[in-house]
């Protein structure tokens, strides 16, 4: 079954290097929609060092929101989706394969550069540890609760539109938690609870996500 | 509970139980309103506007049952393949989505005079802003797809994974100490409330429990007939195709 597990994710791993465009796109979105703050709410330090883990934490959620349709969209069009569900192989390790993809595809970059955006938007210095830390604990959660919507709108006119409203609303626990968890440390309280609830948020998802997913690409490849 | 899996003989019972739910929804909607606005005391502290509680509370509580008899029906549809309980789930939707919105509308004219806003992001708040959310994408994606019929196990799929949301709206008020007061109704050692406003409680309760049922049996009458009608047109192209076919044979003969 591991084994299943690593060539699915060394087979969109590859496809993630050869189409490093998709990565570097949506990095650049994290980037620049964190430059647009400072013109929005004013360049004020105090102001936007308050209000920058829930910056960073929001566009972290639409950034991953935007790479969703790389999870299935395209293997579905090429028909690959078809025949990763006719392997004798459990589909929902499968998905867990490309969610871990995913996850090393978006997710890790978007941890590499959160520092970059706590620098631009004047976070707190103790700060960061902990926001580095609820990324690495939230967005893996967020590729596979990620996975249940891309998913469940293959095949849907305006499949991109319709997977933020019903991605997005799911995000909010995790974006919650997450924030929160900053805010505490901020204020010197403990990060614990909030990382104890990110946790188990991201326990569950690994269990119930890639159930939900398979079944829902076996109604789309039928 | 199979018996009833069948479409047919389930809109016989709920054809025969229409006009009893919805009288009795109008005879307790007027004994609910006589009650709520007239026979029951003012509050102590929030006066004339604690009313707002006979609507607000009934509608928040069918709004969630409503949910999880939408998420029931999807279930039982994706596990035994019962159409009916798809149909169900459809024809539930968009009463569930009205009664949500009652309750956060009602929330927050209440909340204006009591609370001081209209809004606040507490956890009670936001956990019913997201049922909203969900009932929303659950029709969305019902009629998402250019084959009507591609969208019932997906939208089925989401209303299942929805359910996670319940829990969290019904222990949002113990979890996180926020705004909204804890439930006096299901409180321990029973609800703690005047009577007079608990039966006035109780008879809205009653009021909007069988008017949505009606209201769904009407929906799921309509449902069913936009089956029907798909499968009756779907039977007529094919004639068509065949007819067509047969011409097509005879002129190049």
């Amino acid at each position: 079954m591991t084994g299943v597990f690593l060539t699915i994710l060394k087979r969109d791993l590859l496809l993630t290097i050869r189409q490093s465009t998709d990565v570097a796109l949506v990095m650049a979105f994290f980037v620049v929609a964190a430059a647009l703050f400072p013109f929005g709410v004013g360049p004020g330090p105090e102001t936007l060092g308050r209000i920058a883990p829930g910056i960073v934490w929001v566009l972290a959620l639409l950034a991953v929101m935007l790479s969703l349709d790389r999870l299935f969209q395209q293997d579905w069009e090429d028909g690959a989706l078809e025949l990763i569900t006719l392997t004798p192989a459990p589909l929902p390790i499968l998905v867990l394969g490309k969610a871990a993809a995913h996850w090393i595809g978006t997710g890790l970059p978007l941890i590499a550069l959160a520092p970059l955006l706590g620098i631009m938007l004047n976070l707190t210095e103790t700060a960061y540890p902990i926001l580095i830390a609820g990324l690495a604990l939230g967005t893996p959660s967020l590729s596979l609760i990620g996975a249940v919507g891309a998913a469940l709108t293959l095949g849907a006119r305006r499949a991109g539109l319709l997977m933020a409203l019903l991605v997005l609303p799911l995000y909010i626990p995790v974006l919650i938690f997450g924030v929160t968890a900053v805010d505490a440390a901020v204020a010197g309280f403990s990060v614990r609870p909030h990382f104890l609830y990110l946790g188990a948020i991201l326990l569950a998802s690994l269990a119930l996500a890639p159930l939900a997913a398979a079944a829902a690409i076996r109604n789309a490849v039928e | 509970m199979h018996r009833f899996a069948n479409p047919a003989r389930f809109m016989r019972v709920a054809e025969r139980l229409l006009p009893w739910f919805l009288g009795l929804g109008g005879i307790l909607l007027l004994a609910g309103l006589y009650q709520g606005l007239i026979a029951s005391p003012a509050d102590y502290q929030q006066h004339e506007t604690v009313r707002i509680m006979y609507l607000h509370v009934p509608a928040a509580i069918l709004a969630q049952g409503f949910y999880f008899g939408m998420a029931l029906g999807s279930a039982s549809f994706l596990i035994w393949k019962h159409p009916l309980g798809d149909l169900m789930a459809r024809a539930m939707a968009p009463v569930g989505a009205a009664l949500c919105f009652i309750c956060l509308v009602t929330g927050a004219i209440w909340g204006k005079p009591t609370w001081g806003t209209y809004w606040v992001w507490d956890a009670r708040l936001t956990s019913m802003l997201i049922l909203l959310f969900l009932y929303f994408g659950y029709m969305a994606l019902a009629n998402a797809f250019d084959d009507p019929s591609r969208g019932h196990k997906p939208a089925a799929l989401l209303a299942v994974v929805g359910v996670v949301n319940i829990p969290v709206i019904k222990f949002s008020v113990y979890f996180f100490n926020t705004l909204h007061q804890k439930s006096t109704l299901f409180a321990e050692g029973g609800p703690s409330m005047d009577p007079d406003m608990l039966l006035a409680l109780m008879l809205m309760l009653g009021a909007l429990g069988f008017l949505a049922t009606a209201m769904a049996i009407i929906r799921l009458r309509g449902e069913m007939t936009v089956v029907k009608l798909r499968a009756a047109r779907h039977g007529l192209n094919r004639h068509d195709d065949a007819t067509q076919d047969v011409k097509h044979e005879e002129t190049t003969r």
